[in-house]
C-alpha cells in the first residue's frame, strides 16, 4: 500500500507524514545518524556478528545513547538484525551506527575462517554458506530439532 | 573469540566463563530467505519453525534503491518505516539460522540484494491457486545463483497438484526441490529447510558461489 493511502495522511507538495507510536519514537533517522545514510566502511551484512573488543573509548563522551547501549549488548555476540530488533531502530540506522563502533576499533566482526582445504589451511576460505562441514552439522541439527 | 582482554576495563571482562558466552551468542550466522507472493504465508512458515522478531527498515537510508524501484521523487525522499519480521533459530555450538520473509513489492528488492548476498539459500513459497505469483522470486534466485527450494503452501480450499505437474507449470530446472507443504505445522515447515541445507551442501559441494 502506498503509505500516502493512509486515512489522516498529509497531501499536497512537501507533505510530510506523521508516524504513530507503532513506528517508534519520532526522531528523524538520519538525525540518530548525523546525517549519514550509508556506513563509512564496507557495509556491514544483516547478520554480521559483532562483539566488542573490549577496547575503552578514546573519547567516551563522543559516543551517542544508541551507541552506548549498541556498545553493551556486543559485550556478548550480537547479530547486527538482533541488535536492530532488540534497539528497536531501522536496521539502515543501525548499520551504521555499528559501522561507527567498528571503525573506532570498540567492536569487532566475528569472521568465520574454515580452511577450504585441510591440506593448504592458510590459502583461501570458504564463507560459512559455502562450507560443507558447516553445513552437514546445520542438517544433522535440524533434523533432531 | 577473545572475550577476554589484558587491556579491558574490569568492569567490562566478559563471564571468565567461556563456554556461557558462546551460549549466549552466536558465533556464525546463516541467512535463509522465504520468499512469494502477498498472503502465501510466509510468516506463517518462519513463526512455524522459530521465534519471530520485529525488524524496522528505513527505506530512505538505503539509497541502494534509488533506481530500483520507480517511486515519484517526493515518495523517494521521504521517510518511510517498513516493518518486516525475521525467525532465529539457535543451533548448538553457536550456530545461528536467520530466517527473512522478503517483501514482495519491487520497492523492497533492495533489501532482496542486501538479505541474498551470502545466503545459504532460499524458499520460495508457491499457491496453487496463484503460481504466477512465484515467478519473480524463481527468476530472482536462478540469476543470483542461489539455492533455492520450491516449497507448495496447501491451502485447504486449493486444488492439489503434484510436484511435476508444478514443476512443468513454473518451468523450474529438474535439480531445483519440489516439495509440498504446510506452512502451519513445526514439521512440515522443518522438511522445507531440511530440503534447503540439503540442496546447498550438494551444490556447495560443487562449484563455488560468492
Amino acid at each position: 500500500m502506498d503509505p500516502s493511502d493512509v486515512p489522516g495522511a498529509p497531501r499536497g507538495p512537501g507533505r510530510e507524514r506523521w508516524l504513530d507510536a507503532a513506528a517508534g519514537p519520532i526522531v528523524r533517522p538520519y538525525a540518530v545518524t548525523r546525517g549519514r545514510t550509508r556506513p563509512s566502511g564496507e557495509p556491514l551484512d544483516i547478520v554480521a556478528i559483532l562483539v566488542a573488543t573490549g577496547r575503552a573509548a578514546s573519547e567516551p563522551g563522543r559516543l551517542s545513547r544508541h551507541q552506548r547501549r549498541l556498545l553493551a549488548l556486543c559485550r556478548r555476540p550480537h547479530a547486527l538484525a538482533d541488535l536492530a530488533s532488540d534497539l528497536n531502530l531501522p536496521f539502515g540506522v543501525i548499520r551504521v551506527l555499528a559501522g561507527d563502533l567498528v571503525d573506532s576499533g570498540l567492536v569487532e566482526v566475528q569472521r568465520w575462517a574454515a580452511p577450504a582445504s585441510p591440506l593448504s589451511p592458510s590459502t583461501t576460505y570458504v564463507q560459512p554458506h559455502n562450507d560443507p562441514n558447516l553445513l552437514r552439522r546445520v542438517l544433522d541439527e535440524l533434523r533432531a530439532l | 573469540m577473545n572475550s577476554a582482554r589484558s587491556d579491558s576495563p574490569p568492569a567490562a571482562v566478559a563471564s571468565p566463563d567461556e563456554a556461557d558466552d558462546r551460549e549466549d551468542g552466536p558465533r556464525v550466522a546463516l541467512k535463509i530467505l522465504v520468499a512469494g507472493g502477498f498472503g502465501v504465508g510466509k510468516t506463517t512458515l518462519v513463526g512455524a519453525v522459530s521465534e519471530i522478531r520485529p525488524l524496522r527498515t528505513e527505506e530512505s537510508l538505503t539509497d541502494a534503491s534509488v533506481g530500483v524501484d520507480d517511486l515519484d521523487g517526493v515518495a523517494a525522499k521521504t521517510t518511510t518505516t517498513v516493518a518486516m519480521d525475521f525467525g532465529r533459530i539457535t543451533l548448538r555450538d553457536g550456530v545461528a539460522i536467520y530466517l527473512f520473509g522478503t517483501p514482495g513489492q519491487e520497492r523492497f528488492w533492495f533489501m532482496w540484494n542486501e538479505l541474498s548476498r551470502g545466503a545459504l539459500g532460499a524458499v520460495v513459497l508457491a499457491d496453487t491457486r496463484r503460481l504466477t505469483a512465484s515467478f519473480a522470486s524463481i527468476d530472482y534466485f536462478e540469476r543470483k545463483g542461489t539455492p533455492f527450494v520450491v516449497a507448495v503452501n496447501c491451502f485447504d480450499n486449493a486444488d492439489h497438484y503434484d510436484p511435476p505437474e508444478i514443476r512443468t507449470a513454473l518451468d523450474i530446472d529438474p535439480h531445483v526441490p519440489i516439495l509440498l507443504c504446510d506452512a502451519r505445522h513445526t514439521v512440515s515447515a522443518k522438511q522445507v529447510l531440511v530440503s534447503l541445507v540439503e540442496h546447498a551442501l550438494r551444490l556447495a559441494g560443487g562449484t563455488r558461489r560468492v
